[in-house]
């Protein structure tokens, strides 16, 4: 735990001393939803916010441990960290906490602008903050692998999106469902069992993507 | 053997078809300072980077059963971050229990007072190279792994990083050096292994 909050409160801070980085993929969430208000109907509106959301997500998580390779801190942090389980975990809540976090929390916003109602916006912002994370982890292994290439980009994204795939299917399906009124039970648990699964499993694979890193 | 504070045996490392090193073999123990010399090229830092762990020999063994600090080509001090945070930071991923207190004590040793809550980015090149250098006054690790400590260091901070060595070496450390530059240390560098010949 002690390593966990080391890098949480350290990642933290460095994102709030580069504001601007991390305001971006929020900025791009934001706008878009706006201009989709405009341009497109609502009908399709939950999945619009998810694709969104999950665009947001694969430009924030694409960078999410750059600085940190240039720099030599990641370095650092595999020689030291022991295990690199939970140093890892740190680094991803409190990049998710100022990406995947305020895009949760503006989608009630981005849904009433979209659709012109307030049903079902609580039940996406619910299915926002399952998913969420699960697409921070697994993007992060994508980053992982790309870092020392220096080329994340689309590259990132041609990775990981077979991954994001199921979470968006779920995400989108159960907000589609509340909308219209129906249950959502069965979405919601499918989305948290991939959130558990991501869990468990990313970080790990991240340690091994980020030591495979560093051979060069 | 069991005052071994590093082995390194047979190992090889390639880049591509070239072979850096092969059959390379030292030791390092209490109160050693191994030298590693060579052009550009040759394999220093490849070799630093094996004995930290950071990357694999294509043979042989790296045996290191103490904490290894390792100083690298890259600062490993983020920018957006004041000399302090930094340290705090790398205290609180490794086993030290350093507090804040003797965290300025460090910066002070290192001649970093006046610059110590400023952001490393805004700070000279040398200035985050001694950043860099206050780790090994924070850090209480036996075995210290440096790649060119002294780059864009004045003649203050050559002296310094000679006192660092020395004072390390008195109390049981060892360290592994690669460098162009003569070292400035008392007493002698223990063995010199070059790379490239």
């Amino acid at each position: 735990m002690r390593l966990f909050f080391a890098q949480f409160r350290r990642d933290l801070l460095v994102a709030v001393r580069s504001r601007s980085d991390a305001a971006n993929p929020l900025a791009f969430f934001v706008l878009a939803s706006v201009l989709l208000g405009l341009g497109a109907g609502a009908a399709l509106a939950p999945g619009i916010i998810w694709v969104l959301a999950l665009f947001a997500n694969v430009l924030a998580v694409e960078g999410v441990f750059r600085r940190d390779h240039d720099d030599g801190t990641l370095e650092q942090l595999l020689i030291h960290a022991q295990p690199l389980f939970p140093a890892v975990m740190g680094k991803l809540a409190a990049h998710w906490a100022l990406s995947g976090l305020p895009v949760a929390v503006l989608s009630p916003v981005a849904a009433v602008m979209l659709t012109g109602t307030t049903t079902g916006v609580w039940v996406l912002m619910l299915t926002l903050c399952i998913g969420t994370p699960a697409l921070t982890l697994l993007g992060a292994i994508g980053s992982a692998l790309t870092v020392a290439t220096g080329r994340g980009g689309l590259l990132v994204a041609i990775l990981v999106l077979p991954f994001y795939v199921p979470v968006l299917i779920f995400g989108a399906s159960a907000s589609t469902a509340a909308m219209l009124g129906d249950p959502v039970a069965f979405q919601l648990l499918a989305l948290a069992a991939l959130l558990a699964a991501s869990v468990t499993a990313a970080p790990f694979a991240v340690g091994k993507a980020l030591a495979i890193s560093q051979e060069y | 053997m069991e005052h071994d504070l590093l082995v390194a045996e047979n190992i090889r490392c390639t880049v591509g078809d070239r072979v850096l090193f092969d059959e390379l073999s030292f030791s390092a123990r209490a109160g050693d300072l191994v030298e590693i010399r060579g052009p550009n090229g040759s394999g220093k830092s490849t070799l630093l980077r094996c004995l930290v762990g950071l990357h694999e020999p294509d043979a042989g063994d790296v045996r290191r059963p103490v904490d290894g600090l390792y100083v690298g080509h890259r600062s490993g001090i983020c920018g957006r971050m004041t000399p302090i945070e930094n340290l705090r930071w790398l205290a609180g991923i490794t086993d030290s229990n350093a507090d804040d207190g003797s965290i300025e004590g460090a910066l002070g040793r290192v001649g970093l007072d006046d610059a110590r809550h400023d952001v490393c980015d805004s700070l000279s090149a040398g200035q985050q190279r001694r950043v860099s250098l206050a780790r090994l006054l924070v850090s209480a690790a036996p075995l210290w792994i440096l790649d060119e400590p002294l780059t864009a260091l004045d003649d203050d901070g050559r002296d310094l990083v000679g006192n660092l060595l020395a004072r390390h070496r008195a109390i049981g450390g060892a360290a592994v050096c690669a460098t162009h530059q003569t070292l400035p240390t008392a007493p002698e560098v223990t063995r010199t292994v070059t790379l490239g010949s």
